[in-house]
């Protein structure tokens, strides 16, 4: 909603500066977004008409002019416009103006001329951006008069952001009406005068949908002209309030929309022919509208229309054939009472919005449909002139809008805002906003008046309250509860502990969209049926990832771009998959959308630095950043094959026989499509699983030896080193206390298809010294289970 | 007796010349060795008398120690010497930087996400999360949004191809009614129920996009039921967090009115510093209210004995603020030259 303060003032004048009204409003909860004044400032500009315009004898694009300014003799003044014209009245700023900018106006020669002022155009005095001439003033505009007053510049136009739930505020009346009742400054408010009928010119009209449409009102006024031209003052408030004039017909709809708040709709009654109906569509009504679109009707629009085709939808906007041109000689004025439940949302399916579909769709006042026909027919009248017919009203008074008493608790009340006020001082404030209300000892009583739409329970009168007495008078509480301590739970970790561990070792966490380009879930997660989205914002943005680490890969590509060749990062969010069987546990059926945690490294294993060997990072760093996370607690690893990673460098990742997760090289196609380089190394495991840990447990201290022996097995390369390990772990007898793998071999003194593994092997026992011959038995116990399992000998 | 005095100035003197431990052994030989010359002069005793040979004796004796101190102290001071050469040999160049990995970070919004929940739940409140791919009826339905509501189109709202029922969460507020039907559900043989405080961070989404809206965002939901919460505990705890968050008291909070169908009495927060780039400027920062007694008996409370606010924050934007970001989009290009920064 947007506005002149001028024109505001001219319905309460509160002694308010424009800043301080801008406050109250805000504070009152019409906040102000925007307040410009409507001319920057200059001064020293004067109405000047032009008397002589000759062209300057040293300069061919150049006039000499002779204004006068209505005062003494008239000046000469050199001006470069090409619409420079005898007659015409022009803004001219006289020697020692000050336009905007700090621009001052001096007597000066041009191209040998004494020239003493300036005529100016819209842009100069910073009114428009129109530079192509002088800004034309109207004939009647009065000579000498400052520009500032004859255009009446001084004045702010206010941007209001209304919530939905203040339709009473989507006008000048309104917004005056509220003003007044925060400062007690009276309403100016023009006594309404009824037009009467200068002829029996009339319009049937039948309401077919009374629950929608309780009240009609139409008028016929013929003979206007619909050339005639808008006055000025009523341009300027339109355009002051982001209207565009068209043409004077329209501009009083609108101007009276403004004014009022009720939208009005002229039909060229010419066009019209027969009773006006309003009512619901037939099957496969189309229509076209003023904006040249045209829209198919669906079943819940409600429309206007007459014996012949369909005119308006109703309260959204016009239809093109029969809408008011300047060729216009008899108009249909239409005002009507549209329900909030017929219009809400209807725009939106045809994709567009209006300004009477804002104010219908949340409410405009019932009975104000008869004042705003009469307003309009007043200004139709005085403008274009016209002999009105008599006003034929339709109603369905059952069907009208009809406000309930509501109760309110002073106790709740003060209860819910944490205040104090007495139920009398509730009441002031309720009938200073036009309530009705009546005090019961218990409650109050009150009805709200037919133009407040978000008055219906006692929540909404709490509100009121807290608003009229103003939300900077609510004290300011410390917490008031009951102390009990939160849970803190040893065999849990935070996402933070999780987030925290990873910047630790490295890594830069980031934040990538959750939708992705469908063709990444495709390529790199084999999912062909990904969660599209209706409507994505790009069409590379069109499904719902299922994995984090497509979005991990272009990170590094971004980087690699802008020369961050090390890169580490990871990203903690959700996944979204298709959930068809077993869908109905998850918190959205249908749809499985688990937190992951997923981590990316490129480039060198270290940063740049002096102390080591430069090598990149590989699968078994990451690995290692992996199993570090999760320690104590031990990940198992198994060779998967998955269309993002090497297929010989990729595993499940397991906790606890549960899969987890991925991680493994970054398949040699996607690093050549985006131009990695080296090929990075990922991972993604549940979140879920990176949070739960372990409460330490104490046990005995050995305070024997540990006997440590080396165990090298020579083994098919085929074999896992897994395997291997697992083997040993099965049969270690209980005095193996660890069992850690030191070297792997192949080459030179293994024979070809065998590697070798050495494992170091601690043994010790609790309650006495290990004799050699159980060292002994045990270690090749060990050996004689890998050769029966995995095919294992000793190496010599 | 002059003698033996030479002899001691003699092997000092010897030592002295010494740089070698092996060198100092020998010439240890020549003096106190088999045939070295303290040696000799114990021999020589055997000639003398008894009387002259005690005072002979303790002379050489004298000597004799004289001599093996100061070969112990060259002896230390070679030790010394050999070790300080060593040392110096091992000298390193300390300037030279620590062998390691560089430190990664923390997201600036999981930065702050993180300060808030630590705030929160220093009064008492507990984190929760809820689906990003949310119902229709969490999103809006509970919420006292009811379908063709006009604040609908004040969400623009991402859909899913082929699902009515299901959306994108265009705000966190859905985790309200979660919240409320799970602590209702756990506590429903206590009376009264116990307060419930949660907060819910998380990510959200609406269709838009410049440098001041993102389509994916991020939000902050808090939420307090009891039996006497009031609006005045709202302005308390908020302006309190804004306080404690941005750390400093040179702050003005102001409560205006404003309209959310899940709260009523509602209310914008807006904040102003005094001092610094944005001095006197009114900056919004959250949307808050008493929830509203639909949305109370939609996560199962009785609105007439329970009241409660909520109120929810943009993390994106109070990161802006506190480090001085000015634009949203740069939390979600992943440029590690701009994400470094806040290590």
């Amino acid at each position: 909603m947007q506005f002149s303060e001028n024109w505001l003032r001219t319905f309460v004048d509160p002694s308010l500066d424009s800043d301080a009204l801008g406050h109250l409003l805000t504070m009152a909860g019409l906040e102000v977004e925007e307040a410009h004044p409507v001319a920057p400032p200059f001064s020293g500009v004067v109405v000047a008409h032009i008397v002589e315009a000759e062209k300057h004898p040293n300069a061919d694009k150049l006039k000499l002019c002779k204004v006068d300014v209505g005062a003494g003799e008239p000046l000469q003044i050199v001006c470069g416009a090409p619409n420079a014209a005898v007659g015409m009245k022009v803004p001219c700023a006289k020697v020692g103006a000050v336009l905007p900018g700090d621009f001052v106006i001096k007597a000066a020669k041009l191209r040998g001329i004494d020239s003493s002022g300036m005529l100016c155009s819209g842009r100069e005095l910073g009114l428009s951006e129109d530079h192509s001439g002088l800004l034309a003033l109207g004939d009647d505009a009065p000579v000498g008069m400052d520009i500032r007053e004859w255009l009446a510049l001084d004045d702010t136009c206010f941007v209001i952001k209304l919530t939905p739930n203040r339709a009473d505020c989507l006008s000048l009346t309104g917004v005056a009406r509220e003003v007044a009742a925060l400062t007690g400054t009276p309403l100016i408010s023009a006594p309404l005068s009824l037009v009467p009928p200068a002829s029996d010119n009339r319009r049937d009209i039948v309401l077919d949908a009374p629950e929608k449409c309780p009240r009609y009102c139409g008028r016929v006024i013929s003979r206007v002209n619909a050339k005639a031209q808008t006055p000025g003052w009523m341009k300027d408030r339109l355009k002051r309030s982001g209207l565009r004039p068209i043409h004077a017909l329209v501009d009083i709809t609108n101007y009276v929309m403004l004014e009022l708040g009720q939208p009005l709709h002229a039909f060229d009654n010419a066009r019209l022919s027969g009773a006006i109906h309003v009512r619901l569509p037939n099957p496969g009504e189309e229509l076209q509208l003023l904006n040249e679109q045209v829209v198919k009707l669906t079943p819940d629009t409600l429309l206007i229309a007459d014996e012949a085709r369909v005119l308006a939808l109703a309260g959204i906007m016009g239809g093109e054939e029969t809408g008011v041109t300047e060729e216009t000689a008899e108009v249909f004025l239409e005002s009507a009472f549209f329900t909030p439940d017929a219009v809400a949302g209807r725009a939106r399916t045809y994709g567009f919005t209006s300004d009477a579909s804002h104010r219908f769709e949340r409410g405009v006042d019932f009975q104000l449909q008869r004042p705003a026909i009469e307003r309009a027919t007043q200004l139709i009248l005085d403008i274009c002139g016209g002999m009105p017919g008599p006003v034929e009203e339709a109603r369905s008074d059952e069907h009208l809008p009809c406000r309930e008493e509501v109760a309110l608790r002073p106790a709740r009340a003060c209860q819910v805002l944490g205040i104090d006020l007495t139920a009398e001082a509730m009441r002031g404030l309720l009938e200073r906003e036009h309530l009705t209300v009546r005090d019961l000892a218990v409650e109050l009583r009150v009805t709200p008046p037919a133009f407040r739409f978000d008055i219906e329970t006692e929540e909404d009168l709490i509100e009121e309250i807290a608003r009229l007495h103003g939300y900077d008078n609510i004290p300011s509480l410390a917490p008031r509860g009951n102390l009990a301590m939160l849970a803190s739970t040893e065999s849990a970790r935070t996402e933070w502990d999780v987030r925290h561990f990873l910047a630790g070792r490295g890594f830069q966490e980031v934040v990538n969209y959750s939708f992705v380009d469908s063709a990444w879930e495709r390529d790199f997660c084999a999912n062909n049926t990904p969660i599209r989205l209706a409507n994505p914002i790009a069409s590379q943005m069109d499904v719902m990832r299922s994995s984090l680490i497509p979005s991990l890969v272009s990170n590094l590509a971004t980087n690699r771009k802008r020369q961050q060749n090390r890169v580490r990062v990871f990203e903690l969010g959700r996944c979204f998959t298709q959930r068809t069987v077993d869908g109905a546990g998850e918190e959205v059926p249908g749809f499985h959308q688990p937190r992951r945690l997923a981590a990316l490294a490129a480039g060198t294993a270290l940063p740049e630095q002096w102390g080591e060997p430069a090598r990149t990072v590989d699968f078994f760093d990451l690995k290692g950043d992996l199993e570090a996370l999760f320690a104590p607690r031990t990940l198992t690893f198994a060779p998967v094959s998955v269309p993002a990673l090497h297929p010989g460098r990729a595993a499940s990742v397991f906790l606890d026989g549960r899969d987890i997760g991925v991680t493994g090289e970054i398949h040699p196609v996607w690093v050549q499509r985006f131009e990695l380089g080296t090929a990075p190394v990922v991972f993604e495991v549940d979140l879920d699983a990176t949070l739960s840990a372990l409460c330490p447990e104490s046990g005995e201290i050995s305070r024997l030896p540990t006997v440590l022996r080396d165990l090298a097995l020579v083994v098919p390369a085929s074999i896992s080193a897994g395997q291997v390990l697992d083997a040993l772990r099965e049969a270690a007898p209980a005095t193996v206390q660890e069992i850690v793998l030191f070297d792997v071999y192949q080459g030179k003194g293994i024979e070809s298809g065998c590697k070798s593994l050495a494992f170091r092997i601690s043994m010790q026992d609790t309650q006495r010294t290990l004799e050699d011959s159980e060292v002994d038995e045990a270690v090749s116990g060990l050996l004689r289970h890998v050769e029966r399992t995995v095919g294992g000998r000793l190496r010599v | 007796m002059d003698n033996l005095d030479q002899l001691v100035i003699d092997a000092r003197a010897t030592f002295a010349e010494v740089t070698a431990a092996a060198a100092l052994e020998q010439a240890k030989a020549r003096f106190l060795g088999k045939n070295g010359l303290v040696t000799e002069q114990l021999k020589a005793l055997g000639g003398l008398a008894p009387e002259q040979k005690r005072e002979r004796g303790a002379e050489v004796n004298r000597v004799k120690a004289a001599i093996e101190t100061a070969l112990a102290e060259r002896r230390e001071a070679l030790r010394e010497a050999e070790l300080s050469a060593q040392l110096k040999a091992e000298a390193l160049d300390v300037t030279l930087p620590g062998r390691g990995a560089a430190p990664g970070g923390l997201h600036p919004v999981s930065r702050t996400l993180e300060r808030i929940e630590r705030l929160f739940q220093s009064i008492g409140f507990v984190s929760v999360d809820g689906p990003e791919i949310e119902t229709d009826w969490h999103n809006f339905t509970a919420l006292n949004i009811p379908a063709d509501h006009p604040a609908r189109s004040m969400h623009d709202t991402f859909f899913l191809k082929g699902r009515e029922d299901v959306l994108l969460r265009t705000h966190t507020s859905p985790v309200q009614i979660r919240a409320m039907l799970a602590h209702v559900e756990q506590h429903r043989h206590c009376n009264p129920m116990p307060d419930l405080r949660v907060i819910a961070p998380g990510r959200v989404y609406r269709v838009d996009s410049d440098a001041t809206h993102s389509p994916m965002f991020h939000q902050v939901e808090g939420l307090w039921i009891g039996e006497r919460v009031s609006f005045a505990d709202l302005k308390g705890v908020v302006a309190d967090f804004l306080c404690k968050f941005f750390e400093t008291d040179d702050l003005q909070v102001r409560f205006r009115p404003s309209f959310f169908p899940f709260t009523e009495p509602s209310a914008e927060v807006d904040v102003a510093f005094m001092g610094g780039a944005l001095d006197g400027r009114w900056l919004e920062v959250a949307g808050c209210g008493m929830v509203h007694p639909n949305v109370l008996r939609y996560g199962g409370i009785d609105p007439e004995r329970y009241t409660g606010f909520a109120f929810g924050f943009g993390p994106d934007r109070l990161t802006m603020l506190r480090y001085g970001v000015n634009d949203l989009r740069l939390f979600f290009e992943g440029d590690l030259r701009f994400l470094s920064q806040f290590r």
